[in-house]
């Protein structure tokens, strides 16, 4: 992500609508109708199909331990009220309280670009890099929360969340389908969570994506939009925007009008539904804040001289210090493992998937391009089908290692590989070794032994030896598979071949 | 004893002629005494007592905290007090005991000063009579002096003398009325546009406006943050200087007061004003100013002209701008700062339960008064889209320039601006209330909320009695953060025109019984 840091110069604040931040109140919708795909139609009446565009407003919580101007901790799911100062509860007399405070007119950063890589076909294979521009970050104090319960007038208040620092990434409207607008989202959060400016987790409420919707006909200004919240996956966001989509169309193609409003995503029915209390445009009434010196951002050039260098902030000297951002380690990756792109895509999207890749790379002989299999068929459809994270699973890259470190030293066969990573799923705490013994899966090395199985097996297989000696080299692979099935998978195949062929064919 | 001056009282007390708890117990009879100035809302009898008690203590054990210590002093109701109810005069704070308190109310706590009681004001400072509060208004003591009662009240109709109260001036009417009638030796006001002055110069003590920025505004519950700061109200320019000396410094919890160490400083006896360039700005030369003000000002000038000071006529041309400006900045914070009060977190909550939203509205109409509520309005207003640039944008411009206006003149060798307070002396109650609060706090802020609009420090300054028998005040406004030239001019030009001492049966009668009281010991 590039954007350019100017010098901030001052905050603003703006008044509160009476009590907490807002939320939505969901009423009844008709069910989705047909299914819905991304690529939108041709339009029934003939005219060309139309173009549907999408912005997105991400509020990401910053990853703090105190609120932005209290000294409060930042603890989700905390008890309600519990993580509240004097402050916080904007008392008569704590400065600056009792409105928001935004960078309304002087944002943090402005002119940015976000590259971002998708699939194009569902077997992960072909990946596109699209950008989106980046209008501006502002930081800016969450609200609290407000509980409506509509039937008995009742507003419930939990103030915990209100001044946590957030920062509002405002993207341009450079998408147009909820699977770019979900990749986008999703390398927003990986760029987050690397520098570790916000955990970034939707399900936590850390971030929050409001989609902004619209659809034309191409060559004719941009349709009236939909802002539409309450969106708290990325699975939904895509499903979300995808919805707007195809139910805008309908409208337009049934000859209604598209309301600038603001909708609510229902997961549950998987549709869109006007937001109650959010109708009509608000003003907020923005202002300067006066409590609030202005912060300087400085780079090396514009540093003053003789000044404390720990009371000012320097942006080059952040700069310095950056982690490698996702595109960077993805890169590094394919290169450093000569892994294919999309595979670097899936390591990164797994949160720790790398480090666990790493950690087997380095402790096999095995190479990469193979390890990469391994993480990739076997640990990571297990931890999808059991809904694990790489954290949770019950096998660790130490033991991935061992396990791969027998096959590669030709120990057992990549068959019985698969029997012991069968086993090291149940969790028992025993090491693969221990299983290839306890099962009995080690190859035989003895090979006066496996001659004499290769020399029952020709024994029992006439018709196939007289195809063989006749030039059908084919039907060794039988004979290749019977000895495997007679020692149960416990002989080196490549071994096997060799002994068959100079049985038969020497 | 308690006619003594807060310096006066210290010394006193640190050399034995006075306890605190004897000290504190009579301010506390000479509080209920004068009960009927309603300078205070809330009396901490228990707690004062307690504060007392323990500066004795330190005394007798030779280990007082400073000048302040065992000192009784008041505190506008407008500053958070931790365990004593605060309520801005406003029905919506009635019962609020806040859990802290502000940075200038525990700098005096801390410094030993024993805290009375929380004096009265118009609802949340938005006024200029101290009449506009839920409390009622406050009367100024001067009503009662034998000054006034002499050429002002009829003799043949002294069923008038009700009547013909003078209002205590505004919005810190109850701080100055408090310090004024002897209850206390020293109180805390809030400066916006005049709130510290304008009472003050109606109820003939010291008014000081610090710099912005040189005392945090922590806990004093804001009206507009950029103009806000809190006042100092004392019987004369040397325990303002203490008090200030208390209170001055760097607060994390404000951000907007500056880093730099202040050195509390004491005045000099001998002042020398023959170096000083002092200015008198022909604006302040403004309609309604009353004749017998007018004088007075060319008369403190001439004094100055004669101690050998260079005295010259400045312009400071967007005066006439300055009201307006004011009105629509002060309105438009005003809309954000009352936003907080929405009967959820605290104070008063509406019994409306429809739903939430007309529990608000209920709690705000029902919480606010008309001022208030009109304020709002306005500010709201101010700040829509639409009239953001036309009224807000222009009214910074302007205010820029007043604030440009100061230092072309403090930079073309100007040392101090010599002013009046107020355009004439206090107005019988039943006279202010015939005009609005909007128009009231236009006229009466005049002549001070420029020195607000640009931050500077102005001090009022007791001056003479009118021909009504009533105070009247210079005002001085000084360089930013030069706080000590300004009060050493004023303390100067204090010595030259002795001020009279107020005359109240009240304060006569206690003073006589306690020294009666005293027989033995030898202050006198």
């Amino acid at each position: 992500m590039v954007a350019a840091v100017r010098g901030c110069g001052g905050v603003w604040r703006r008044v509160w609508q009476c009590g907490a931040g807002g939320s939505a109140s969901l009423g009844q919708c008709a069910a989705a109708s047909s299914a819905r795909g991304a690529v939108a139609p041709a339009g029934k009446s003939g005219l060309a199909p139309w173009v549907p565009v999408v912005g997105l407003e991400i509020h990401a919580q910053i990853s703090s331990n105190s609120k932005l101007f209290s000294g409060s901790q930042v603890q989700f799911a905390a008890p309600p009220n519990s993580v509240v100062s004097f402050f916080d509860a904007s008392l008569p007399g704590t400065l600056p309280a009792g409105y928001q405070i935004t960078q309304q007119r002087v944002p943090i950063a402005v002119n940015g670009t976000l590259s971002y890589s998708l699939c194009t076909d569902h077997k992960m294979s072909q990946m596109v890099t699209k950008t989106v521009r980046i209008k501006q970050i502002q930081l800016e104090q969450d609200s609290g929360k407000s509980l409506h319960d509509d039937s008995r007038s009742q507003t419930l208040v939990d103030l915990n969340r209100a001044g946590v620092g957030l920062m509002e990434v405002v993207m341009e409207p450079d998408m147009c389908c909820g699977k770019e607008a979900a990749a986008a989202v999703r390398e927003l959060q990986l760029i987050l969570q690397t520098l570790g400016s916000s955990h970034a987790v939707m399900a936590e409420g850390q971030l929050r994506v409001d989609a902004n919707v619209s659809v034309h006909h191409p060559g004719e200004p941009y349709g009236v939009r939909t802002e539409v919240k309450n969106i708290n996956s990325l699975r939904f966001l895509a499903k979300a925007v995808d919805y707007e989509i195809q139910r805008q169309i309908e409208e337009l193609e049934n000859g209604g009008t598209i309301l600038n409003e603001t909708r609510a995503f229902d997961s549950k029915l998987g549709c869109t539904v006007p937001m109650r209390d959010k109708e009509g445009k608000q003003d907020y009434r923005f202002m300067p804040e006066p409590n609030l010196p202005p912060l300087i951002l400085y780079d090396t050039k514009s540093l003053p001289a003789n000044i404390n260098h720990q009371q000012v902030v320097n942006i080059d000297r952040i700069h310095e210090r950056l982690p490698d951002l996702p595109s960077v380690k993805r890169a590094k990756l394919v290169e450093q493992y000569g892994i294919l792109p999309e595979h670097s895509f899936t390591l990164l999207n797994e949160d720790g998937l790398t480090e666990f890749f790493e950690s087997v790379v380095k402790r096999t002989q095995m190479k990469p391009k193979k390890v990469i299999g391994w993480i990739l068929n076997d640990l990571l459809s297990y931890l999808n089908q059991h809904s694990l994270t790489v954290k949770e699973s019950p096998v660790n890259s130490s033991m991935l290692a061992d396990l791969l470190n027998l096959l590669e030293k030709k120990e057992i066969s990549s068959t019985a590989a698969k029997q012991v990573l069968g086993e090291l799923w149940k969790g028992e705490g025993k090491t693969p070794l221990e299983i290839v013994k306890e099962k009995k899966l080690e190859l035989i090395q003895d090979q006066e032994a496996l001659e004499q199985i290769c020399q029952a097996v020709i024994d029992g297989q006439k018709n196939e030896v007289m195809a063989i000696k006749a030039g059908n080299h084919k039907v060794l692979n039988k004979l290749i598979g019977l000895v495997q099935r007679k020692t149960q998978g416990r002989s080196n195949p490549v071994l096997v071949k060799q002994l068959l062929e100079k049985k038969l064919l020497d | 004893m308690l006619r003594a001056s807060l310096r006066e009282v210290s010394a006193a007390l640190k050399e034995g002629h006075v306890t605190p708890t004897e000290l504190c117990q009579r301010c506390l009879a000479l509080i209920k005494s004068t009960k009927f100035v309603n300078a205070y809302i809330t009396v901490v009898e228990e707690t004062a007592l307690k504060q007392a008690e323990e500066s004795e203590k330190r005394y007798r054990t030779g280990q007082p905290l400073g000048v302040l210590d065992g000192i009784p002093i008041a505190v506008k109701d407008n500053f958070s007090t931790a365990g004593i109810e605060t309520t801005c005069a406003s029905e919506m704070l009635k019962g609020y005991i806040p859990p802290y308190s502000a940075t200038v109310v525990q700098k005096l706590l801390d410094q030993g000063a024993v805290l009375l009681g929380k004096t009265n004001l118009d609802e949340f400072a938005m006024g200029s009579g101290s009449t506009d509060g839920v409390f009622g208004p406050v009367r100024n003591p001067w009503s009662y002096s034998r000054q006034y009662k002499e050429k002002s009240v009829p003799k043949s109709h002294p069923e008038d003398e009700d009547s013909n109260w003078v209002i205590a001036g505004g919005s810190s009417g109850g701080s100055a009325a408090a310090v004024s009638s002897f209850t206390c030796f020293a109180a805390l006001g809030s400066d916006t546009g005049g709130s510290t002055r304008n009472p003050a110069a109606h109820c003939g003590v010291v008014g000081l406006k610090p710099t912005y920025g040189l005392i945090s505004r922590h806990g004093l519950i804001p009206l507009v943050n950029s103009m806000d700061v809190p006042g100092i109200l004392t019987r004369c320019v040397d325990d303002a200087a203490v008090v200030l000396g208390s209170l001055a410094g760097h607060d994390p919890k404000d951000s907007t007061t500056i880093q730099d160490n202040f050195k509390p400083f004491e005045l000099p006896n001998l002042i020398d004003v023959s170096k000083l360039s002092i200015g008198i700005p022909k604006e302040y030369h403004a309609p309604g100013l009353s004749s017998e003000i007018l004088a007075l000002w060319s008369k403190a000038a001439d004094l100055f002209k004669n101690a050998g000071a260079n005295v010259i006529e400045v312009s400071l041309p967007h005066t006439h701008y300055s009201i307006v400006c004011y009105h629509v900045l002060c309105t438009a914070e005003v809309a954000s700062n009352m936003a907080r009060f929405d009967g959820l977190e605290y104070g008063h909550r509406s019994d409306m339960n429809k739903s939430t939203e007309s529990m608000y509205a209920a709690t705000r109409r029902e919480g606010f008064n008309d001022v208030v509520r009109g304020r709002i309005l306005s500010g709201n207003y101010f700040l829509l889209k639409q009239n953001y640039e036309n009224y807000f944008v222009k009214a910074q411009k302007v205010r820029r320039l007043i604030a440009n206006d100061f230092m072309k003149v403090f930079r073309s060798g100007v040392d101090i601006l010599l002013t009046p307070t107020t355009l004439s002396d206090a107005v019988p109650y039943i006279e202010f209330i015939k005009e609005d609060n909007r128009t009231r706090s236009a006229q009466d802020d005049i002549l001070t909320q420029a020195a607000n609009m640009a931050g500077l420090p102005a001090i009022s300054v007791p001056t003479a009695l009118s021909e009504r028998g009533l105070p009247i005040g210079l005002q001085f406004i000084g360089r930013s953060f030069q706080e000590n030239q300004l009060l050493t001019v004023a303390r100067w030009f204090e010595k030259q025109v002795k001020f009279p001492m107020i005359e109240l049966e009240e304060v006569k009668r206690h003073d006589h019984g306690v020294f009666q009281h005293q027989k033995s010991a030898s202050f006198s």
